[in-house]
């Protein structure tokens, strides 16, 4: 609790918009609508999208960056997941190749590989990822002091009060996820996807991996089962979603509910003028498994909240047809402000 | 060979304070070389301050045990990050950190354990975590014995390693109480629900399988992790330290069972035999075998990748 609270008036107050990209298509639409900054993954599981069908190869990387930087956007590599033993070289490799393509930034979780990179790449910058589970100012200050990173994606578990004291008291960029699939448990300390599947964001970069999902019709209903355990059964009036492990409906004391969260988006638009007070330097859209149509509406729709929101943040309105565009590309029915607001506190 | 050594994890559940000095107080008798103390799982569970963990630490620190504090796995508040400082500074015993915030207080000043939740995949980090003073570390529940043996091969002369070997497993957690919700309560206002399940929430599946277990705002397994059919293999990887997770009923007799296997008193299937009406709930090892960590193997097993 040693650092000092850092001068408001140091903080750039035009907060970054940085956009997911699955795909050159992604990348593209996420540039042209606005997107100051475009995160993305090598095709292996050095990245914690790791689905089949997803992501860039060095070719494509190379591409993608030419077009970014050409119309003035940036390209940061999510090198977010724990490399083991075995496969140390491959996420080392990772590292070298990211640095030799001329990316922006590389956001990196495990600190071994964090220390990698700043001994051998000191040029390059570092983004503490929000797998590194930072969720105060002094851990966020350890990563700082040995690898001096120069932003960090907080937990999406903390309140705007908790996320404001981190900032003010960090000299290192924060970054808030602002829209997008909700994380319920604190991300790279989650290993209820392993405990059913053999892989985890931590170890294989994918949470409830699409080749260990089973659908079944059934008399009961349709089912949806993940590693085999029956993750929830549908009826016919249930809008069937996939079966991320947290958001399934099981059994406690003979009630069966949703124990962990019902299915819900993460909207913070409506927070934009106080994220931008707190001195937040760059808001994040989820997505990289998502379609380039849904890059296309999130950054427009956001890119023209963030202009509004710094040109004028005391009349800044939510517009209703940013949440309609929104809404219709949200996972779940319904969309909230996640841990942000707690009404669950 | 050299001979492992036990570990009582900390206590992950809520239990009244009575019930934790008494739980202890028999602890001091048990055969473990070392016990973990303190609150890790959150922050509103009082029953017992950090006094009362030295004072506790001190009474098994005169029956010959190693003390050992732990710090919170999720640091959230200004209070978190008092009650941490509190745990690393107390002076009294050796700290294991369980996030990045409390092996920066530790770090360059005291020889510390670097926890469970640490994150410590690889060497490079086991590496660095040694340089800034971690005597031992323990490794990710999620890291299977080959992983264990990778980094143990290259880690540091003289770094112990502890293994995750007996007990429900701690597998996420998360700012939200899954305790507080089931009961239709806000977490400010939980009124300590967890006391009322000494060994937290079983969750099912709606066709029956016990999945989960909720422990606040910790979610467990509900399989209870077992190495005691692969003590040799725990042995041969490099463990030093098997930790053993507290359970309420019957954890004197799990840590004599662990005890007499690994001397070899008890042999592999009596030791079994003995362990089976002591578990809470059906064993897993999956995780160990490198797969799904809900599936059991046993021993001479290897999963098919």
């Amino acid at each position: 609790m040693d650092q000092g609270v850092a001068s408001p008036a140091l903080r750039t107050t035009r907060m970054k918009l940085v956009c997911p990209a699955g795909t050159p298509p992604a990348l593209k639409a996420a540039v042209d609508n606005g997107a100051d900054d475009v995160y993305l993954g090598f095709k292996d599981e050095t990245n914690a999208r790791n689905f089949a069908g997803l992501n860039f190869d060095d070719r494509s990387l190379r591409e993608g960056i030419d077009y970014a930087h050409r119309k003035g956007a940036q390209v940061l590599v999510a090198l977010n997941t724990y490399p083991q033993p075995a496969s140390w070289r491959k996420w080392q490799a990772a590292v070298d190749r990211a640095a030799e393509l001329g990316v922006d930034a590389i956001i990196v979780a495990d600190a071994g590989l964090l220390a990698y990179a700043a001994k051998t790449h000191p040029g390059l910058r570092l983004h503490l990822s929000v797998q590194g589970s930072a969720t105060s100012h002094e851990a966020i200050a350890f990563y700082h002091e040995h690898f001096g990173i120069k932003r960090a994606v907080l937990p999406r578990v903390l309140s705007v009060e908790q996320a404001e004291k981190v900032v003010a008291r960090t000299p290192v960029e924060i970054e808030v996820f602002g829209f997008g699939s909700l994380s319920i448990m604190v991300e790279g300390r989650c290993a209820l996807s392993s405990y059913a599947t053999g892989e985890s964001p931590n170890t294989h970069g994918g949470c409830s991996p699409a080749k260990a999902v089973r659908w079944q019709p059934t008399p009961g209903g349709l089912e949806s089962r993940l590693g085999g355990v029956l993750i929830d059964r549908f009826g016919e009036e249930d809008h069937p979603g996939y079966p991320t492990l947290c958001r399934g409906r099981f059994v406690v004391n003979g009630d069966t509910y949703y124990p962990f969260e019902e299915p819900t988006s993460l909207n913070t638009l409506e927070l934009l003028p106080r994220l931008q007070a707190m001195g937040v330097a760059a808001i994040k859209i989820e997505g990289r498994q998502r379609s380039p149509v849904y890059v296309e509406t999130v950054t427009r729709v956001w890119r023209e909240a963030l202009d509004d929101c710094a040109r004028e943040p005391q009349r800044f309105r939510v517009k209703p047809a940013w949440q309609e565009a929104l809404a219709g590309i949200s996972e779940g029915r319904q969309c909230t402000l996640g841990a942000y607001h707690r009404p669950w506190k | 060979m050299k001979t492992m050594k036990l570990a009582l994890g900390p206590l992950l559940y809520y239990w009244p304070k009575e019930t934790v000095f008494g739980f202890y107080r028999d602890a001091a008798g048990w055969p473990v070389d070392t016990v973990y103390l303190g609150e890790t799982v959150c922050s509103r569970r009082r029953e017992l301050r950090l006094e009362d963990w030295i004072a506790i630490g001190r009474d098994l620190a005169r029956a010959g045990k190693e003390v050992v504090l732990s710090t919170a796995e999720l640091i959230e508040s200004d209070a978190d990050l008092r009650a941490m400082h509190a745990v690393a500074g107390n002076g009294a015993f050796r700290v294991e950190a369980n996030d990045m915030a409390a092996v920066r207080a530790l770090a360059g000043k005291v020889p510390f354990v670097a926890g469970p939740f640490l994150n410590v995949y690889n060497a490079g980090t086991l590496r660095l975590l040694a340089e800034l003073g971690a005597a031992r570390w323990v490794a990710p529940v999620e890291l299977s014995r080959e992983g264990v043996a990778a980094v143990v091969a290259e880690a540091h002369e003289g770094i112990e390693t502890e293994v995750f070997a007996y007990g429900r497993l701690p597998l996420a957690v998360s700012a939200r109480c899954f305790t507080a919700r089931y009961h239709n309560l806000t977490k400010d206002h939980c009124e300590f629900r967890c006391l009322e399940n000494p060994e937290g929430l079983a969750l099912d599946t709606q066709e029956g399988e016990h999945f989960l277990v909720l422990n606040g705002v910790q979610t467990q397994s509900a399989g209870v992790h077992n190495l005691l059919p692969v003590l040799d293999e725990a042995r041969a990887a490099g463990a030093d330290l098997l930790r053993l997770s507290p359970q309420s009923r019957h954890m004197g007799e799990v840590v004599a069972v662990f005890r007499e296997a690994i001397s070899g008193a008890l042999a592999p299937d009596a030791a079994a035999t003995r362990l089976a009406p002591l578990l809470p709930a059906a064993a897993c090892d999956g995780y160990w075998h490198a797969t799904a960590g809900n599936r059991l193997l046993g021993a001479g097993s290897r999963a098919e990748k």
